[in-house]
């Protein structure tokens, strides 16, 4: 059955015209018969917030399940730097086909077009619908909408709210949601956890969760199913995400049939604070905005000893600027990290352990003045001063490159249907817009995009065929089987009563994925992770200590549960890395690059979304690709000399 | 360096509970103060005992799910900072650290240092939104708002939600919380047409879960995004008046 739904639903025509036309074609519930359909979105994020808020809004019943404990807590919650739009509003030349264009060419060509058209169109809904939510982007003195530039963008089209771009926007879909549950159209089930997709007759029917305070297994049922569930970076052990985003929703859908696009699409942020010890839980990233003020430089000696103060505007290496005149600071997030990396591998690291760059305002500071500089980064500054316990106005601050953010995820349609119908997926958790690297400020507009306009306006065409039909009743065997199969496994990671604590095992997964897997990848290196990585699963199942018990909150349980989804997960990330013998955005295999270290693209041969179906736990996965084509923006190789 | 944890457990929602201290050392200077707990949980694991449990996610101060009272103060020592973002270097080799969760009716205990906060999101429920739904707005720059106004909504709008003001507060009042999320709405032209209605609604709602305000201002002090008092005088003043206001004749209802 899935095989046959593995086709994008790309309407014809114009792309321009692509959109405006599908929603035309699609069919659609009438106002009075959409509180005859359940609709269960999964996380409340972004994508999660803003869709069961506006499907509420339109007369839908909508079931909202979240680990977190208030929808507000969810990880977009982070986001720092900003929004992009193509408002236009500084007149510099934007325009959606701009917005379209550098996206398509940000994701090195490994997005598909019309999803990405559509995203530009809708980036400006986007503003004046958060607008009228009151979300309190910065303004001008006149009263009117402030910008900023972003990197792979030669354009001011980010919008913003101080250094809280992510909390506001979400604050807004937040409330937004609270209305709707207020009127009882949307019924929350917080610290709540899905833990299986269920599926009937080849349709998703339901999710089986458990609640985390209690340990209760229980079944939701509906007509269909929406999963808003976030990255997966934290495979990586350390990330910018926070701690407790994981894959487990999708990797579970997975399971049961919904493939799994581009795993290897994981993107590395240039400007994250460096570890500084063994304790270290998690990194933080340091706004990629600051890259419109700060400069970028390593000393241009090896191993110099001075403190930076020291070390005279000659013996300074403004790398980026020097390699990439035209973009500078600006270049996108997977050219910069790789950047950094050359320059720290060369032995030119700064800081105790070396292992970071400078990212420098102090020019800024000195041009601009103190003040313009803490309206547009105080809080920022803030944050690095209390985790280094250096001062970022007196002395530049330390950066290096992290996990942050990943393109790839469940794959989906046109209409954000994954191949299982009644099965959709939005923001971060889908593979859909930002093909093989993602832009800054892009993440909060796919998420919204998908949560505001595309959802709602496209699963009317799944649902209207189903009117009259209720939701399967949740005593149905498909649902008694699943809760027996979650209850199961929850009781074995109980059983196991060995050694090792799971995050232990998380770092070790962690360690494996970032050394053999991360900013550059062989051949070599993807076939030690690939050998590892089952003997780290197999020791999970034998030697962790998950200690309490079931029936009351317990975070290592919750935890090891995830734990296991990453150990699985991550060797099919390896295995999609393997399998494509180029490199693109961030994905970088050290096999194929230019002789001055440039990724190089092999477009004749990957030029396709790779989609995985899950073949079983002892059989390997079957690779599904959907073709790419490029009528409107041609590849080329990413320049931004 | 070394510190002696005196951290509260407790199993369960009617657990009585109780402190328990815990040696920690190797203790880096560099650490935050929940990867203190991270190390000490890793520890007790390995002993057999059961990790102390707590909230947390982002551990960079924006998602408001940390939440403890460090030596009876909440978020501890230092001022404008969540407890992930507060590091060890901030102690002294050898201190005594008292750890305890949030404490307040409206927050009962889940298990040791967690509570549940859910009476935030009812106050947010009753009325803390602008009714816009999706596909009705207008183009942005319409509504052009004084820069100055956008600055203190989001001064305002800046609050995180996590519950030290409701903790720090001797009557576990909740104005601080409310007001900034009242204000935030209220300050914006985009917010007139419901201001009235929703500042009773909120402050209605609000009472029926927490203590009352009597001005002591600790709530400020504890506040991890320094959100100022000066909006609860805002509030008040907004009740107030939308309990005189004539509001069938300002086009108002009530
Ligand atoms: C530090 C940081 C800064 C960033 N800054 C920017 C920026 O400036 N601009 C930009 O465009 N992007 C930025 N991003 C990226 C962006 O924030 C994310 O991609 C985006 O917010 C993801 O939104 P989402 O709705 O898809 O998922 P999330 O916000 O991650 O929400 C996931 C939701 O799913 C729930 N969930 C997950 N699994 C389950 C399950 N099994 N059961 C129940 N619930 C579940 C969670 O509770 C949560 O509610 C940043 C990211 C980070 C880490
Ligand atoms: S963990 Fe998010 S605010 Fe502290």
């Amino acid at each position: 059955m899935t095989e046959a739904n593995f086709e994008s639903h790309v309407p014809a025509g114009p792309i321009e015209e692509k959109w405006d036309h599908h929603k035309f074609d699609v069919k659609l519930v009438n106002p009075a018969n959409r509180r005859k359909f359940r609709v269960i979105v999964v996380g409340s994020g972004l994508a999660g917030a803003s869709a069961a808020a506006t499907l509420g809004e339109l007369g839908y019943e909508v079931t909202m399940i979240t680990f977190h404990d208030s929808p507000r807590r969810a990880h977009s919650i982070a986001a720092q730097g900003g929004i992009n739009a193509a408002k236009n509003y500084r007149n510099d030349g934007d325009s959606v086909y701009r917005l379209f264009y550098d996206t398509v060419k940000g994701g090195d060509y490994r997005s598909r077009e019309a999803n990405v058209y559509r995203l530009a169109q809708l980036s400006v809904n986007i503003i004046d619908q958060c607008v009228a939510q009151g979300v309190p982007f910065a303004r001008e003195y006149g009263g009117l909408l402030d910008n900023r530039s972003f990197g792979g963008a030669q354009v001011s089209r980010t919008f913003y709210a101080r250094g809280q771009t992510g909390q506001q926007l979400l604050l807004g879909a937040y409330q937004a949601l609270a209305r709707q549950i207020h009127l009882g159209n949307v019924t929350l089930h917080e610290r709540t956890e899905m833990l299986d997709l269920v599926i009937k007759d080849g349709k998703a029917v339901g999710v089986v969760t458990r609640n985390l305070v209690s340990g209760a297994v229980r079944s939701f049922s509906g007509h269909a199913v929406v999963l808003a569930t976030g990255g997966y970076s934290n495979v990586f052990f350390l990330s910018t995400n926070a701690k407790n985003s994981n894959v487990t929703a999708i990797w579970r859908a997975h399971k049961r049939g919904a493939y799994l696009a581009n795993p290897c699409f994981t993107q590395i942020h240039p400007t994250c604070i460096p570890a500084s010890d063994d304790f270290q839980s998690k990194l933080t990233l340091m706004s990629e905005s600051l890259r419109n003020d700060g400069q970028i430089w390593v000393p241009a000696q090896t191993d110099d000893p001075r403190s930076a103060d020291q070390i005279p505007e000659t013996e300074r290496d403004y790398y980026l600027e020097r390699r990439y005149p035209a973009f500078g600071n600006l270049v996108p997030r997977d050219v910069a990290s790789r950047a950094s990396k050359k320059e720290v591998d060369a032995g030119r690291g700064v800081g105790p352990l070396k292992n970071g760059v400078y990212l420098d305002l102090t020019g800024a500071i000195s041009r601009l003045g103190r003040d313009v500089i803490d309206e547009r980064y105080d809080n920022l500054m803030q944050m690095y001063e209390r985790i280094t316990g250096e001062d970022p106005y007196k002395q530049p601050m330390r950066i290096y490159p992290a996990v942050h953010y990943t393109m790839g995820g469940s794959w989906v349609d046109y209409n954000l249907m994954s191949n299982v119908p009644g099965l959709y997926v939005l923001g971060e958790a889908n593979f859909s817009d930002h093909g093989a690297n993602r832009l800054g400020a892009s993440a909060l507009m796919q998420g919204l995009a998908d949560g505001y306009f595309v959802l709602p306006a496209t699963i009317g065409d799944y649902l209207a065929p189903l009117l009259g039909s209720d939701p399967v009743p949740t005593d149905d065997p498909v649902f008694t089987q699943s809760e027996a199969d979650v209850t199961d496994q929850v009781r074995q990671m109980l059983s196991v009563k060995g050694t090792r604590s799971v995050d232990w095992f998380h770092r070790e997964l962690g360690k494996i994925m970032w050394e053999h897997c991360g900013m550059a990848r062989s051949r070599e290196s993807l076939e030690k992770a690939l050998a590892e990585i089952p003997a780290l699963r197999e020791e999970f199942w034998r030697n962790v200590r998950v200690l309490g018990e079931n029936e009351s909150f317990n975070q290592s349980l919750e935890k090891a549960g995830r734990v296991a989804d990453f150990l699985e997960f991550g060797e099919l990330l390896c295995l999609d890395a393997l399998q494509r013998e180029e490199s693109c955005g961030g994905h970088f295999r050290l096999e194929h690059q230019t002789e001055d270290g440039e990724a190089m693209r092999d477009d004749d041969n990957f030029s396709y979304v790779g989609a995985w179906e899950y073949k079983g736990a002892d059989t390997a996965p079957e690779l599904h690709k959907e073709p790419l084509e490029f009528e409107y923006a041609h590849p080329t190789q990413r320049s931004y000399k | 360096m070394k510190v002696t944890l005196n951290v509260w457990r407790q199993g369960g929602p009617s657990d009585s509970g109780a402190f328990q201290i815990y040696e920690v050392d190797d203790v880096s200077p560099d650490m935050s103060f929940l990867e203190l707990f991270d190390v000490l949980n890793e520890r007790l694991i390995t002993k057999g005992e059961e990790p102390v449990a707590f909230d947390h996610d982002c551990r960079e101060g924006i998602c408001g799910s940390c939440s403890m009272m460090i030596n009876g103060r909440a978020h501890g020592p230092e001022r404008g900072t969540a407890t992930c973002q507060l590091h060890m270097r901030k102690f002294e080799d050898g201190a005594t650290i008292t750890v305890e969760p949030w404490r307040a009716a409206a927050f009962p205990i889940i298990k040791d240092l967690c509570v549940d906060r859910s009476a935030f999101d009812r106050i947010i429920e009753s009325g803390g939104y602008i009714t816009a739904p999706t596909g009705t707005a207008q183009e942005a720059n319409l509504t052009p708002v004084p820069k100055e106004v956008a600055d203190a909504a989001m001064d305002a709008a800046a609050c995180i939600g996590c519950g030290a003001c409701v903790a720090a507060c001797p009557n576990s009042a909740a104005q601080l919380f409310t007001a900034a999320k009242i204000e935030h709405l209220n300050l914006l032209p985009q917010g007139q047409p419901e201001r009235w209605s929703r500042v009773v609604a909120m402050v209605d709602e609000m009472e029926r879960f927490f203590g009352s305000c009597t001005n002591h201002g600790e709530c400020e002090s504890a506040c991890p995004k320094e959100i100022s008092i000066d909006f609860i005088a805002l509030m008040n003043r907004d009740y107030i008046r939308a309990q005189f206001k004539q509001r069938r004749l300002t086009g108002q209802k009530s």
